[in-house]
């Protein structure tokens, strides 16, 4: 033995070593996650994206120095939105792997309630200082069916419409554009069908194609700008027969019939957005858009398709109501907020933190930094709040007559009778009213005959 | 020219190999067998263990969210009887049927037969390249592939820019034909798979048969009809129950293509069973179906299988 020294490890250690490490670490990365003194927070890794993880690796800096004892943990599921809330779902159903605050999707929380993920928060939120700042519409979609609330509301998105400026200019109609009814849409769109514009006077998301942007940019826009709903929430049912849905279908049918809009082909296209927010509004190639608050960071500074001059060339008007009925415009709401899983390890932690995120500060640089409308007054007021992009203000003042979509276990599924209603106006393969009977037939099939109820009038 | 004759020794070999793996079946003693423990466990907990699942979650009301998830019960076979009620659901077996056939039993199989058949004479220059250009094709990705097709069939796609070439107006194969426009995908990609099975089957025909037959007098006809073709049906029936379960199961092509639309019209069964699953939640009835695709696939196997042993009889 001549050298004694330290030499590498001879091949039957390193063996050792390696067999034992295999075995070893996922024992180990199981046991880091069973540390109670450790809040886990899930949340959508989408894309290359990081305003969620930086809002919320803020909120945790806040959190630990007033809770020394306890850490944070970040877990990033990445994945697309309907593939977020599965994974998240099947993560939530078990003790083992469920996190113990959870990023949700207003859309998708009713159903986790029903499904027993999530807990109750009322004791919570009594003693929260912002439950007070959040607005009404926001506050009663986290509020589920049995009169509980399950979350802290935290952003939103908001719909109206977008129209071109130079295209309305070329068909003669006024520059700074206030429709106060359905008949004023369909004028606005025949003069610029008439006019020597080139472009498609008026886009709504229609069919099965659009998936949800169907129903909620598109259909749901009409339908809750008339006295119709989708389902009464004091009896608990879904309505069937109303006009609402018959006149929104007829106002569809109209645009198709009277050629105001693409082709039918062109709206069954799933990728058509893409074309309608790279192309076609850029280049003045559709008059007026239907569509949600968020589409403008297509156009921002950085962004694949910057365009700085939209402010001036693109103008933004409220959804009015069919007839100018009250409360005159509307617009339909979608909101993310923090919720707490059945399967919390500590509930007074995870809600601990839950307020440190949501605190003004940390709210308000996740708007600004997200892009995001906020859902909270005491954010809204403030001056870097309103000023961080052209049409913040706009989108957060449609807030006073949002409504959120009835979403319980069954809508996905309701959701889709809709965009199969509109698709068979939409071709001429039924006429408004059998197209109504037809989703009230699918509706009744999918929540059972004693789910439903015939609108009262 | 008694070029038959060596011929037969040539093929003798096989019997020998045949009793050889009874041989080894003798003497497998427990010692031998135990290295195939690991792997039996294996296929045991990842192979055996899902599909008892599966089966399990078919018969109940399982789902993702919303009641079902809170409290799972046992539902009979009414997630059949739901299906085989569904107008939606036959809707997407009729389409199945149909994109198989279409892309599959017809259009992979007569084209990739076709190829093989071409290549045979081909120089090697040409055939490399069309090797080539075909397995470019299968390799692709599958959400590549898909993408690229779409490009090819959407509005002002390459296809339109093609048939604008002859004064041919734009089509919309993808909205009034898309089982049409998804059957071509799947055939442009699956093509080589066959092509490949019959290169390999025809190397195998020996030359001097066709070249006896030709002295006889038969003409290329004849040589196809009565030679290359029965000699090919092991290959056929093999190629046809490959592809067909293959194309059975195709999701990302249609997915990307069609997304199952419009209105259905290129819903096929994976892609009403990803719907009902993962869309809508329902699990178990998402999983029935499954199982019903599964005994389409099963009962085509069987009718593939029946053409093979009447082929070794002969």
């Amino acid at each position: 033995m001549v050298t004694p020294g330290p030499t590498r490890p001879d091949r039957r250690t390193f063996l050792r070593i390696t067999a034992g490490a295999a075995v070893v670490l996922p024992l180990a990365a199981c046991s880091s996650d069973a540390g109670a003194d450790t809040v886990r927070i899930a949340y959508q890794q989408f894309g290359s994206g990081t305003n969620l993880k930086d809002w919320l690796s803020a909120s945790a800096k806040t959190f630990t120095a007033a809770h020394p004892g306890l850490s944070v943990e970040l877990v990033p599921i990445v994945a697309a939105e309907n593939d977020y809330f599965t994974k998240n779902e099947l993560l939530m159903s078990s003790p083992r792997t469920s996190a113990d605050v959870v990023y949700e999707d207003s859309f998708i929380m009713l159903s986790d309630v029903g499904a027993g993920y999530l807990r109750p928060l009322d004791a919570h939120i009594k003693t929260w200082d912002h439950w007070g700042d959040v607005v009404k519409a926001s506050r009663e979609a986290f509020t589920a069916e049995d009169g509980h609330v399950y979350g802290a509301p935290q952003t939103t998105d908001t719909r109206a419409l977008f129209y071109h400026r130079d295209v309305f200019e070329e068909a003669g109609l006024p520059s700074t554009w206030e429709p106060t009814s359905w008949d004023d849409i369909l004028e606005a769109a025949r003069a610029i069908k008439d006019s020597d514009s080139e472009a498609a006077p008026l886009f709504i998301f229609s069919g099965k194609a659009q998936g949800e942007k169907a129903s909620m940019q598109g259909f749901e826009m009409l339908l809750y700008g008339t006295t119709s709903r989708l389902y009464d929430e004091d009896t608990k049912k879904w309505v069937l027969g109303s006009q609402g849905f018959v006149d929104s279908l007829s106002l569809l049918r109209m645009i198709f019939e009277e050629e105001l809009t693409l082709p039918v082909s062109q709206h069954l296209d799933p990728n058509i957005s893409e074309s309608i927010y790279s192309t076609m509004i850029p280049e003045g190639k559709l008059g007026i858009l239907l569509d949600g608050s968020w589409i403008t960071r297509n156009w921002a500074e950085g962004s694949p398709g910057e365009w700085p001059e939209w402010t001036e060339k693109v103008g933004l008007a409220k959804m009015p109501t069919k007839d100018g009925q009250d409360p005159g415009t509307l617009t339909l709401a979608g909101g993310w907020g923090l919720t707490i899983p059945q399967h919390c390890r500590d509930e007074d932690a995870a809600w601990a933190f839950i307020e440190a995120a949501t605190s003004t500060e940390n709210s308000l640089a996740f708007a600004i930094a997200d892009n995001h409308i906020t859902v909270r007054k005491d954010v809204a007021a403030k001056k870097e709040y309103q000023e961080y992009a052209p049409s913040v203000e706009f989108f957060t003042d449609l807030l006073a007559t949002a409504y959120y979509r009835p979403a319980l276990p069954a809508y996905p599924e309701v959701s889709a009778a809709i965009q199969e209603a509109m698709e068979a106006v939409m071709s001429d393969a039924a006429d408004p009213k059998k197209a109504a009977a037809d989703y009230d037939a699918a509706v009744t099939d999918i929540v059972g005959a004693e789910n439903v109820q015939e609108e009262s009038r | 020219m008694s070029t038959l004759a060596p011929e037969r020794p040539a093929t003798g070999p096989v019997r020998p190999r045949r009793r050889r793996p009874a041989g080894i079946g003798d003497r497998l003693t427990l010692r031998r067998a135990a290295p195939m423990i690991p792997a039996a466990v294996l296929l045991v907990l990842f192979m055996a263990g899902p599909i008892i699942y599966s089966l399990d979650l078919a018969f109940t009301d399982k789902a993702i969210r919303g009641d079902g998830a809170s409290k799972t019960s046992f539902v009979g076979v009414s997630n059949f009887t739901d299906a085989l009620t569904d107008g939606d659901f036959w809707n997407s077996v009729v389409l199945t049927i149909l994109f198989t056939l279409i892309s599959a039993v017809i259009g992979q199989n007569l084209l990739g037969l076709l190829l093989a058949l071409l290549m045979e004479r081909a120089n090697r220059v040409i055939s490399f390249a069309i090797t080539s250009i075909v397995i470019a094709a299968w390799i692709l990705p599958e959400v590549v592939a898909g993408y690229l097709l779409y490009t090819f069939f959407a509005e002002g796609g390459s296809l339109d820019g093609i048939l604008g070439l002859v004064g041919i107006p734009p089509q919309t194969l993808l909205f009034s034909a898309p089982i049409v426009a998804v059957s071509f995908a799947n055939v442009w990609r699956g093509t080589a798979f066959s092509m490949l099975v019959y290169s390999a089957a025809l190397g195998a025909i020996p030359g001097d048969v066709q070249e006896s037959a030709a002295m006889d007098g038969a003409g290329p006809m004849r040589r196809f009809t009565s030679i290359t073709l029965p000699l090919l049906r092991p290959a056929l029936a093999t190629n046809l129950m490959l592809i067909t379960l293959q194309t059975l199961s195709v999701f990302g092509l249609i997915f990307i293509m069609t997304g199952g639309g419009p209105d259905r019209k290129s819903q096929t069964l994976p892609l009403y069973m990803y719907e009902q699953a993962f869309s809508y939640g329902q699990l178990g009835y998402g999983t029935a179906v499954a199982l019903l695709l599964l005994l389409i696939g099963a009962a085509a196997s069987l009718v593939y299988l029946r053409l093979l042993p009447e082929e070794e009889k002969r």
